[in-house]
């Protein structure tokens, strides 16, 4: 059986809205498992972390496991004192989601989900991360569909995730990009990136839509979608299959994904009711065929 | 003469070995022709016996060699990345540079007494993360990524105890290193695991009246007065419309010079000085590994810095930054 999960939401989402997000979640999205927490920014915490064990507990009441996630780059005071917290606190019943080596020391030995955020790229990279107690790995979106079933196939912990649907994270950086495009600095952003929940647009200059920018994050402007190729990955030992949070109906999403999951209705169908829901934005998929990621494979006929 | 600070050149071919090495480098750092390094631009990089060969010319004048093995290697394809290992070991090298976790460990389980070096592809910029590779990998050196302040190098080095490499001259990535996929993004080829960000193959130049435009792939990454000269279209330097308005949005092309740093970079607690540039011509290799011997050996001499109006003309871009050394530029 395969597990959809959703991905930590990656953007800045007013609290309000956030906490009506999960609730919908909880009640109504037929996933498995929710990521909770700061990937991009930990300044944005602050305005939502009180609200986490709340949406913890309904998440859980409502059959999820919940994992918390940890920042793409750990280097800040602030930013080590509250992984090591979120690991003190969760040492008992949740698991944490790395996305930067420098959680491991902070763990205390307990086990972890290697996030998409980790250079998984090889079987060998894997099988460190399990010594260091890694209990799900999370593969890079770049990797194609047979890298993606090299690494899945021989993992011993069983499970694999890979990114199924959303914009792709392509890279982090300290810059804040946001502030930047509003003439402002990092360090007094007056947290633009509020106004853009899902992204900045960053178009080439003839106007075709290239990127979405979320703070320190770059994204692909297209949505990535994942779906022919699900029944091979899952042969291949792909257990767990990622959504990440996008400005759409994601009940919706999810809806169709586990649909897809299940063959209650064919991927041609739930690729168009997607598409449906994302247009005018694109869809992509170049990487699990190797090719430019912003690219779209289409079904083979 | 005592040493001030390691300066650790680019040699991007056997030729380019020989410039830095008679300029005066303390060190080289090369990589072999395949995906298994973070150059990999055709007419670049080693075979093993050319390495052999470059390693005994350094050897000879006390200069050390290291060998960049910095890439991520895909998954079912570990060879050419343990054999690049063995072949470094084989070749004398002084130390190998990693990035990946399971190249850090096939070179210390398979050789335990070669130096390891971490790769800035590693982005390794905290404390945690720098212990966690030393106590995990044995890691004796890291270079550190090109987005700390130079009071962030400071609080770094003293609570690791690592010997740190810091990057000093040329071009300069903003995103976080080895996290970045704009150019597969764009390309379907990756810094991370083919060694290379927007490969050649795929740039082009277009003439569009007056203006020339320039692509990475299909992508329009800039157009600029045909009289400016385009910049060569890395992705993080491209011009892109940002709120109805073409912008710089990451980096616009500048190189980084931290000439003027050197002895706030020595206080510190820096170790080496890394000069970028693998695949840059063999006169600015022998230009910048130059002018930044004069100015170590007058720091080590107490004697005030030359003036070296040489390297601007060799900056990408004509333009020079302290880059994120310098508070503000996050």
């Amino acid at each position: 059986m395969s597990a959809l999960t959703l991905g930590p939401l990656l953007f800045h989402w007013p609290a309000a809205q956030r906490r009506d997000f999960y609730a919908r979640i909880a009640d109504e999205a037929p996933v498995d498992c929710v990521y909770l927490g700061e990937v991009v920014c930990s300044k944005r915490l602050a305005w939502y972390e009180k609200d986490l064990p709340e949406i913890a507990a309904r998440l859980r009441r409502a059959g999820k496991q919940v994992v918390f996630s940890t920042p793409a780059l750990i280097t800040e005071t602030r930013e080590v004192k509250a992984v090591a917290a979120l690991a003190a606190l969760c040492a008992a019943e949740s698991l944490i989601e790395i996305n930067d080596l420098a959680a491991v020391p902070l763990l205390g030995g307990q086990k972890f989900v290697s996030g998409p955020l980790i250079n998984v790229f090889n079987e060998a990279t894997r099988d460190v991360l399990v010594r260091l107690g890694a209990v799900r790995v999370n593969a890079p979106i770049e990797l194609s569909k047979s890298a993606l079933a090299t690494l899945a196939a021989g993992n011993p912990t069983g499970e694999t995730e890979i990114f199924a649907f959303g914009r792709q994270p392509l890279a982090i950086s300290q810059r804040c990009y946001h502030a930047r495009a509003h003439d402002l600095h990092k360090d007094e952003c007056l947290f633009v990136c509020e106004h853009d929940a899902d992204g900045l647009m960053a178009a080439e200059l003839d106007g075709r839509p290239l990127l979405a920018i979320n703070g320190t994050q770059t994204l692909s402007h297209g949505y990535f979608v994942l779906l022919d190729e699900i029944d091979e990955l899952r042969a291949a030992g792909v257990s767990h299959f990622r959504l990440s949070p996008q400005a759409l109906d994601m009940v919706a999403v999810a809806t169709l994904y586990r649909a897809a999951l299940d063959h209650a209705v064919g991927t041609e169908e739930v690729l168009a009711r997607l598409q449906e829901g994302i247009a005018p934005i694109s869809v992509i998929n170049g990487y699990l065929h190797g090719r430019p990621g912003m690219a779209w494979q289409p079904r083979r006929p | 003469m005592k040493r001030y600070l390691e300066l650790v050149c680019p040699a991007g071919t056997p030729m380019a070995l020989r410039v830095a090495v008679d300029a005066g480098a303390d060190s080289v750092y090369c990589g072999f022709r395949d995906c298994t390094n973070a150059r990999n631009y055709p007419g670049l990089n080693f075979d093993p016996d050319e390495l052999r060969a470059g390693v005994a010319y350094a050897h000879a004048r006390g200069c050390r060699v290291f060998v960049a093995v910095n890439t991520f290697p895909r998954a079912g394809d570990l060879g050419p990345w343990q054999r690049a290992i063995d072949a470094a070991a084989d070749a004398a090298a002084d130390a190998v540079i990693l990035a990946d976790l399971g190249t850090l460990d096939y070179a210390g389980r398979h050789y335990p007494r070669l130096r390891r070096h971490l790769s800035v592809q590693a982005a390794a910029a905290s404390p945690l993360a720098i212990r966690f590779y030393a106590e995990t990998f044995g890691v004796s050196r890291v270079v550190l990524p090109r987005v700390l302040a130079v009071a962030e190098v400071a609080a770094l080095i003293g609570k690791t105890g690592v010997e740190a490499e810091v990057f000093a001259f040329g071009s300069l990535g903003t995103m976080v290193e080895g996290r970045c996929y704009l150019s597969s993004y764009m390309t379907g080829r990756s810094p991370s695991c083919d060694g290379v960000c927007a490969p050649a193959e795929q740039v082009s130049y277009r003439e569009e009246g007056n203006q020339l435009a320039s692509y990475l792939g299909d992508v329009l990454m800039n157009r600029v007065d045909a009289s400016e000269g385009a910049a060569y279209p890395t992705p993080c330097k491209g011009r892109f419309l940002v709120r109805g308005e073409p912008r710089y949005l990451f980096e616009e092309p500048t190189a980084l010079n931290v000439m003027p740093l050197l002895a706030e970079l020595k206080a510190a607690g820096v170790t080496a000085l890394k000069i970028e540039g693998r695949q840059r011509s063999r006169a600015y290799v022998g230009a910048v590994v130059a002018a930044f011997r004069r100015s170590l050996d007058a720091l080590a001499a107490g004697e005030p810095l030359p003036m070296e109006t040489a390297l601007r003309g060799v900056a990408e871009g004509g333009r020079e930054t302290f880059g994120a050394y310098q508070k503000g530029w996050r």
